[in-house]
């Protein structure tokens, strides 16, 4: 399952979590459209194992600024609350589930 | 989901072209997506192209052209940031429209991008290649913009339209229609400036600040097009089939390397055509 949270409830997941994935979309990019299924997928084949989030940064214009994102799609996993990786733009599946693994 | 394209080709040289007239002649759905300008307009004179000695390269490219018209294909003009296969289709960004396609042929062109001094560890960071795909995240902010593009002038005002700060680098005198409120600078831009987020570039020895650049050139580079495809000496690489690592994804003319010819470019757009039919093909007796 895919969540949505606000800012508290964001840094609250990351803090409680081992492992998320979060993408960082706009409703206006499509790009972001286009990576929207993958996401979906991961958030199913790893349901229990990860955490996915999905944050529109024009509604948490704080978490974005926070996270220096600068194009959007960007997918920032995050580890014991430490951010491992930044994956930029639009990349496939595996690129995504390696960084998971 | 919205129409499938059964070929997309990437690039209206002539390597592009015969590929669309040969998809065509296989009843395939196509549309070329390219860049309005190419190689050989610029060929002042061609004399090696079987049939027609002493042509311009203008000509030439006329003559390709209108062939192509009389079959109707459709063009779109643009640039294709990138592209990715997902559950054997290809979803295609040209300008931030996203095409679907059964499969891709590359006409590409040679892309001798030669890359500034980090660009590539702050593409995404600062740095973009899209305006329409990037442009609303600056706004209110101040971006510098550079490169070769055709559609530079549009892009920078769009870009203005949208409400950032735009100061555009060129070493171009003559600037039509741009947007009143736009700064100039000229010069050439020989470095970027930025640890993890981009800061700067360098001209003429000094940095210049901003918080964003748009690299706006007609070309991409082709790992940075699509994720994970085989290239050599800055070529795509393919078989005698014009097939590349990935299935359903061609790639014909001067990208996939020498000798950069046009002859060779259109014999290999045939090919390509010709192979990406007969994989759609295949695809409908599995289903
Ligand atoms: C001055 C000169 C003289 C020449 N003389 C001869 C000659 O006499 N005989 C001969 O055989 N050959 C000659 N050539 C070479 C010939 O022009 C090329 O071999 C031929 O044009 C290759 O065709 P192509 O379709 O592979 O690539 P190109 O003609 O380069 O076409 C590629 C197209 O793709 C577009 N494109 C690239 N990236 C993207 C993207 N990301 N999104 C959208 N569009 C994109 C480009 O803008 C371009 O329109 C000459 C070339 C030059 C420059």
């Amino acid at each position: 399952m895919i969540k949505y949270p606000n800012k508290e409830e964001f840094n609250e997941i990351i803090k409680n979590n081992s492992l998320v994935l979060v993408d960082f979309y706009a409703s206006w990019c499509m790009p972001c459209k286009m990576l929207a299924p993958v996401i979906e997928e991961i958030a199913e084949e790893y349901d229990g194992k990860v955490v996915v989030c999905k944050v529109d940064i024009d509604e948490n214009e704080e978490l974005a600024n926070e996270y220096n994102i600068m194009s959007v799609p960007t997918v920032v996993i995050f580890k014991k609350s430490e951010n491992i990786e930044e994956i930029i733009g639009l990349n496939d599946k595996s690129k995504y589930t390696r960084s998971l693994e | 989901m919205e129409n499938i394209l059964d070929v997309a080709i990437i690039g209206g040289g002539p390597a592009g072209l015969s590929a669309a007239i040969n998809a065509v002649a296989r009843n395939k759905s196509v549309k070329i997506l390219t860049n309005k300008s190419n190689y050989l307009q610029k060929a002042e004179m061609v004399d090696n192209y079987l049939g027609f000695h002493n042509i311009s390269g203008k000509k030439l490219m006329q003559n390709f052209l209108e062939h192509v018209q009389s079959l109707n294909i459709a063009f779109e003009y643009g640039k294709v940031i990138n592209i990715m296969k997902y559950n054997d289709i290809f979803m295609i960004n040209c300008n931030g429209e996203i095409i679907h396609a059964k499969t891709v042929i590359l006409a590409l062109g040679v892309v001798k991008n030669n890359l500034l001094k980090n660009e590539e560890n702050l593409i995404g960071r600062g740095v973009s290649y899209c305006a329409t795909c990037d442009g609303s995240l600056y706004k209110g902010k101040n971006v510098l913009v550079y490169g070769n593009a055709d559609d530079i002038i549009e892009e920078a005002n769009f870009l203005q339209k949208l409400g950032v700060n735009v100061t555009l680098i060129t070493a171009k005198k003559e600037l039509h229609d741009i947007h009143k409120d736009i700064n100039i600078l000229d010069g050439v831009v020989t470095e970027i400036v930025g640890n993890h987020k981009f800061e700067a570039v360098v001209i003429n020895h000094e940095e210049v600040k901003a918080d964003g650049l748009f690299l706006l050139r007609n070309s991409i580079a082709f790992n940075t097009i699509i994720n994970d495809l085989d290239t050599y000496n800055g070529y795509i690489q393919v078989n005698r089939n014009m097939e590349t690592n990935i299935s359903g994804l061609y790639a014909c003319g001067d990208c996939t390397g020498e000798p950069l010819q046009i002859s060779k470019a259109t014999g290999e757009g045939l090919v390509a055509a010709q192979n990406a039919a007969k994989y759609i093909d295949s695809l409908k007796e599995m289903k």
